[in-house]
């Protein structure tokens, strides 16, 4: 992404972030759940954000291991600490939602024990970078794989198994007022989601000309 | 009726018993089952206002400040980097 497009879209973040609680404030009550459902304008944009990290992660740890390329593996290392980072606020504001509506903090249901097991997979995927050492990064791609492999199940789990998490149909089905108030803060996740993939890419780009210039260091 | 009809009665009864009991007493302790969809309300109930008000509030604060910690981390490993990239690139000219 060049500088001009990167300010542009970080720009465009900022103002719909601005106007998110406007909206969401302007969003109607939640019938059995009340004030406590307007967590959902952030909570479940945090979990499509984190799918899509985990999916460009995955696409770019493929296009690495079949065809060796260093830019493809810096994509997938910076969607992956994106994919770790809107897991965690997934998780965040998940059990604040569940301890008002469920009445209790946590639940080992199926969505929920998926959705800690795919934040764990990305957290072992970035320790395995930082402390895997040499050939780390094959191995982590792998690991990225089988995360992404792990999304689908993860997404129809409240359709399939016997849970109190709210199903898929919750967001086609959404009322006007929810509707644009939720659509809203989806593209805000996603236009934050560009621009922040694009700063974490750059930093290991440049990360790779360190390695370069010690190495032409080293020549002399 | 004769005592026997009232003992043939009777293991009915405790056999019906038996059978239902434990599924009516479990059927108070079942998950609340899985909203389809969201239906909006035009007030939120009186009662609920205050006890939901600090959720809300946590859980929008702690989304600010986990992004904001992390661009911040971008910006610190950025400004780490680039000062390595200048120094390396000042003794590689100075060679």
């Amino acid at each position: 992404m060049n500088q001009r497009m990167f300010v542009v879209v970080g720009a465009a973040a900022v103002l719909m972030f601005a106007f998110a609680p406007l909206m969401i404030a302007w969003a109607p009550y939640e019938s059995t759940m009340g004030l406590v459902q307007k967590v959902f304008y952030f909570h479940v944009p945090a979990w499509f954000v984190m799918f899509l990290a985990i999916f460009v992660s995955g696409i770019a740890s493929a296009v690495h291991l079949a065809k060796d390329r260093p830019a493809a593996d810096r994509l997938a290392l910076s969607a992956a600490e994106l994919a770790t980072l809107f897991g965690a606020i997934g998780l965040i504001t998940g059990p604040l939602w569940a301890r008002k509506s469920w009445g209790v903090w946590w639940q080992w249901d199926a969505r929920l024990t998926m959705a800690i097991i795919l934040e764990l997979i990305f957290v072992a995927y970035l320790l395995l970078r930082k402390y895997g050492g040499a050939g780390s990064d094959k191995l982590a791609a792998g690991l990225a794989l089988f995360g992404m492999a792990n999304v689908p199940f993860l997404y129809i789990s409240v359709n399939v198994w016997r849970t109190i998490h709210p199903r898929t149909s919750v967001v086609p089905t959404l009322g006007p007022g929810m509707f644009g108030a939720f659509w809203w803060c989806v593209v805000a996740f996603l236009l934050l989601f560009v621009v922040v993939v694009a700063a974490r890419t750059r930093l290991e780009e440049q990360r790779a000309r360190v390695d370069d210039l010690h190495l032409a260091l080293e020549d002399y | 009726m004769t005592w026997g009809r009232v003992g043939a009665l009777a293991i009915v009864v405790l056999a019906l018993g038996m059978a239902l009991g434990p599924t009516v007493a479990e059927a108070g302790l079942q998950p609340q089952p899985a909203l389809d969809e969201f239906v909006p309300m035009d007030q939120v109930p009186p009662e609920d206002q205050l006890p939901a008000a600090p959720l809300l509030i946590a859980a929008y604060s702690l989304v600010w400040v986990c992004v904001f910690g992390y661009l911040w981390s971008i910006w610190r490993r950025m400004a780490t980097v680039e000062r390595e990239i200048a120094e390396l690139s000042r003794r590689l000219s100075d060679r």
